[in-house]
């Protein structure tokens, strides 16, 4: 979150709405640790990262479904090949857990 | 009032030990408890007895500076037992620690490229030097701080505040300085001690160590002298990132090859 906090500060000061997606656990070889994290404002703009790009755009959709009401908060899964997990995988071949939310608290 | 969000990131922003709790499976996904030491926490995850247990281990976490996830039961149990048919709270606890620090000892080329690649790795960095000529902040405007001090004294006045996460790098080729930071060091808990010099420097300083009263093997064993891995190193620029390698590779405690565990001249 450190790294993220001046444009999510930004985005609170226009008023807009932001959710936060965080690395909380990693199996196998992952390309960032837990803690890491990226936020996507209503409007699409975002900030940090949570892999080597592999699942960004995919956390993006994730993200903006959350903020229009769409799907609660939750942990989703990359990298998996079963049926709860998402199309994309990670490149290095582990699972990464994230949990996206709104931050509105 | 204060939103959990704003006291978390004012705490970051001053660099206050702080940890953020969420829950991310199991009931009221998403409940939040901030724990701070030293003062009462804020949130709840929805049960009094699970936040006092989840609160006290993320504590523990905080001060670790570790951050994952556990497992407890709706009312915090924890013993395998207790969570056998019962719904599990999985919680994650993200440790926002103070940045650890790099204490560098002596004020030459080698300091500028090894302060600025530390702080690119988030050190906390602190140069040292008893010369106040080099000892400038305009010499070093990448250091958060530049100190016109005796070893000793620093140690004598911050050493407690140095733990495993930390790092003491001595480079100053001189053993009037470079004796007491040795000393000072390894009276701490800091978890890497590294000191700069040829081979023939090395077995030098470690007479003069010796007479200083280190000769226990355990309290050798922690410096790693010649400092950095041997990777054939040569600008001061890249002698800093065989520093931070080592530093890197002894907290993961990976096998690189360190310029100490070897023979022969450093530079080839």
């Amino acid at each position: 979150m450190r790294d993220i906090l001046d444009d999510i500060e930004r985005w609170r000061h226009d008023g807009r709405r932001i959710a936060v997606a965080r690395v909380v656990d990693v199996e196998g070889s992952g390309p960032r640790d837990p803690g890491a994290s990226m936020a996507v404002s209503e409007d699409g703009e975002v900030a940090g990262s949570v892999s080597g790009g592999c699942v960004e755009g995919a956390v993006v959709g994730e993200a903006l479904r959350i903020l229009h009401g769409d799907q609660r908060p939750r942990l989703v899964t990359f990298g998996y090949s079963d049926d709860d997990a998402f199309a994309v995988g990670l490149t290095c071949g582990g699972t990464i857990h994230l949990f996206i939310e709104p931050l509105d608290w | 009032m204060t939103s959990l969000y704003e006291t978390l990131r004012d705490r970051i922003r001053s660099n206050e030990p702080v940890a953020l709790v969420t829950v991310v499976d199991g009931p009221n996904v998403g409940a939040k408890l901030l724990i701070r030491p030293g003062q009462p926490a804020l949130g709840t995850l929805g049960d009094d007895e699970l936040d006092r247990i989840v609160g006290r281990d993320a504590l523990a976490e905080l001060e670790a500076a570790t951050t994952g996830v556990r497992h407890y039961g709706p009312r915090g149990e924890t013993t395998p037992e207790d969570l056998i048919d019962t719904d599990t709270v999985a919680v994650f606890v993200e440790s926002f620690a103070p940045p650890p620090q790099m204490w560098i000892f002596g004020a030459v080329d080698f300091t500028a490229a090894l302060a600025k690649v530390a702080k690119m790795l988030g050190y906390r960095v602190t140069v040292c030097d008893a010369r106040e000529v080099f000892a400038t902040k305009r010499r070093f405007p990448m250091a958060d701080e530049v100190l016109v001090s005796w070893p000793g004294r620093l140690f004598s006045e911050r050493g407690e505040s140095l733990g495993p996460r930390d790092a003491v790098c001595v480079l100053t080729h001189d053993s009037k300085f470079d004796v007491p930071a040795v000393m000072g060091a390894i009276g701490t808990s800091v978890g890497y001690i590294g000191v700069m010099g040829s081979r023939k420097t090395h077995d030098k300083r470690m007479e003069r160590l010796a007479e200083a009263g280190l000769t226990e093997p355990d309290q050798i064993e922690r410096l790693m002298s010649p400092i950095g891995l041997d990777i054939g190193a040569r600008t001061p620029e890249e002698t800093a990132i065989s520093i931070c390698a080592e530093i890197i590779s002894r907290r993961t405690g990976r096998q690189s090859p360190s310029l100490r565990d070897g023979a022969g001249a450093i530079h080839s």
